[in-house]
């Protein structure tokens, strides 16, 4: 069921493309920063290879590059559910896509200081600078993985491009590292990637998931902060929200449900989750896991960034204690497509690591998960035997 | 005047020492003249969109239009005691940039939150007790969390999942395809060279300097390993 009148519009499209009047019309962070360069005040990494053109929330449309990605990887994505970034990189390999996977990049550093503001602009800039000029030196264009490292990125980004003096700070600070300061073209989330290349993910599915019910948990990151910079798509919601997530569940093929608080935030909270959980227990449960049971019953909560499935997933455990109505899968919609596209639940979407029951939905996917993790198990003896040190790509495949 | 008002506690209930007139206008003054006040604030419509929209303000006695009001009012008793008592409640969503009047009330937030960090204020020392081990982690190795901070004592509320992982963690670890991530204390595997320099941006910009009032100790600890990795690579601070 949905509450959108889609039909209605689509037939005022011409409102979704919105005039020249529209002061927010005007914004494009692209023109300034290029305009920027020319001054010499700053270098733009560009998009120099084939890319995909996608409609953002007032209609500039902005390109996402296909191959060559430098991935800037998620701190709690890599720590807690390292499923979530290896799925990303096998649908990544599995497309034919090449990639850098660097050493050389820190944590952008914004979760801590969304919870605890030990940090200030210049330093928050500075770190972001820092990682772009890396991936410059490698001449690979950044994919950024966390919606925190993205929504952060582009309000720096709009700090730079709004204040000289702020420059003028963080080119002194890279100069002593030896490092230009550098913005890439556009600022990519990979569910933006997953988003562009949507078609060609669905083209090498090989499991059939139209009987599967997604919920969709939009990230507060991605889409409330620097909110002009977000994809959105007419054709999806009728522009009303951000189409990420719920583009590719429906290229896939899967059932999208709606349910009233997909606006609200999973509860993370940022600090609270580390140490104020029953404010994040709470709101997870009581503003988002129950009322999409009630209203939409589905069988996977879908959502696209770090803290969003640490904190839908880890919250039930608790309220499954007080026998409230609770116990969905929560997984990213990365994991979701790797699934669907073959990927091993546990030697690529490393489900272990989730606390609420996954099992219903990889058997409704056709997964028979007790034959995987014995296949996981016998490869985790060749690691104890001595047989390998690590795991590769070759093994998760074979 | 405080006491006499609905909007205020007594400094006695309050929990946190009243200070003088000045001081309040002086903090302000610093929250104000942070370069992202004026690109995060514009005026109130009172239409409460903010607050409905706002996470914090269903579980908390806290509200964001408050915050945006109190700043746009330049009401320095009322900042100071945002300051003291509510900012540490916000999520940091920015769902209240829903905003028709463009106000970030979130933002606004993050400024008063850096203040009060700054200044050693009781409400930063309190919300950040308990908190030393992240700002550790992040600030000696670049990455927030790691693969180690899953101790089943540490999450009891997520799950015998979060023990699995402990109890498998290295192991686990090693089953990981891509190379950076088989470390257990970091995300990933972060490069030497790559947190020599992210030192120098703690060291150069002030961000070290800002937790001496709230955690001297961890200051001094994170201030030592800082200085003597670089004297090690030959660089001066």
């Amino acid at each position: 069921m949905t509450l959108i009148p889609v039909e209605a519009l689509k037939r005022k499209k011409e409102h979704f493309e919105r005039g020249e009047e529209d002061r927010r019309a005007l914004e494009d962070p692209r023109a300034e920063l290029l305009a920027l360069e020319e001054q010499g005040e700053l270098t733009v990494q560009k998009i120099d290879r084939e890319a995909v053109t996608v409609p953002t929330k007032y209609g500039r449309p902005k390109r996402i590059q296909k191959a060559h990605l430098w991935h800037h990887k998620s701190c709690g994505q890599c720590g807690h559910i390292p499923g979530y970034s290896t799925s990303i990189f096998w649908v990544m390999r599995k497309l034919g896509y090449d990639y850098h996977d660097p050493r050389d990049q820190t944590s952008c550093t914004a979760w801590n200081y969304y919870a605890s503001a030990t940090s200030n602009s210049a330093a928050q800039a500075a770190v972001a600078v820092r990682n772009f000029a890396a991936a410059l030196e490698t001449g690979y264009f950044p994919l950024i993985h966390c919606g925190t490292s993205y929504g952060h990125y582009k309000e720096v980004r709009e700090e730079l491009i709004r204040h000289p003096e702020l420059r003028a700070e963080v080119r002194k600070i890279m100069a002593k590292l030896g490092k230009p300061l550098v913005l890439p073209e556009e600022i990519v989330h990979y569910s933006e990637w997953f988003h562009a290349l949507r078609d060609e993910i669905a083209a090498k599915q090989v499991r059939d998931v139209s009987q599967i019910k997604v919920t969709v948990h939009p990230a507060c990151h991605y889409y409330k902060l620097v909110e002009g910079d977000a994809i959105y798509d007419p054709d999806i919601y009728g522009g009303q929200r951000t189409a990420v997530v719920t583009g590719l569940a429906e290229a896939l093929g899967a059932e999208v449900r709606t349910y009233s608080t997909w606006f609200d935030c999973c509860g993370f909270g940022f600090r609270h989750i580390l140490v104020q959980r029953d404010f994040t227990r709470s709101f997870a449960t009581l503003r988002k896991i129950e009322v999409m049971k009630e209203e939409a019953d589905p069988d996977v909560v879908l959502t696209h960034d770090t803290g969003c499935v640490t904190t839908l997933d880890k919250s039930q455990f608790a309220a499954q204690a007080h026998e409230r109505n609770v116990g969905v899968a929560v997984m990213s919609e990365a994991q979701f497509a790797a699934l669907a596209m073959g990927a091993h639940p546990y030697k690529v979407c490393q489900l272990h690591w989730h606390s609420a029951d996954y099992r219903p939905v990889l058997e409704k996917m056709g997964i028979d998960w007790e034959r995987a993790w014995a296949e996981f198990e016998a490869d985790l003896k060749r690691l104890e035997s001595g047989e390998k040190r690590y795991l590769d790509w070759d093994d998760v495949d074979s | 005047m405080a006491q006499a008002d609905a909007h205020y506690k007594a400094p006695g209930v309050a929990g946190y020492p009243d200070v003088p007139y000045e001081e309040k206008v002086r903090l302000f003054g610093e929250v104000k003249s942070d370069i992202r006040f004026g690109d995060y604030l514009y005026g109130c419509y009172e239409c409460g969109i903010c607050v409905a929209a706002c996470p914090s303000a269903r579980f908390y006695d806290f509200s964001p239009r408050r915050i945006a009001q109190a700043a746009a009012r330049e009401d320095v008793e009322l900042v100071y005691q945002q300051m003291q008592e509510d900012i540490w409640e916000c999520s940091q969503c920015f769902s209240c940039l829903r905003c028709p009047r463009g106000n970030n009330p979130g933002g606004i937030i993050t400024i008063m939150r850096e203040v009060a960090v700054n200044n050693g204020l009781a409400s930063a020392k309190e919300a950040l007790a308990g908190y030393s081990r992240i700002i550790y982690k992040i600030m000696s190795t670049g990455t927030q969390v790691s693969p180690d901070m899953l101790q089943p004592d540490a999450f009891p509320d997520w799950g015998p999942e979060t023990g699995d992982v402990s109890a498998n963690l290295d192991l686990w670890r090693r089953a990981l395809p891509p190379e950076t991530m088989h470390t257990t204390t970091t995300g990933w595997d972060v490069a030497d060279k790559t947190l020599i320099e992210l030192y120098l941006i703690w060291l150069h910009t002030g961000a070290l300097d800002m937790i001496d009032d709230v955690d001297p100790g961890l200051h001094a600890i994170l201030q030592e390993l800082m200085e003597e990795r670089l004297e090690e690579e030959g660089i001066e601070p």
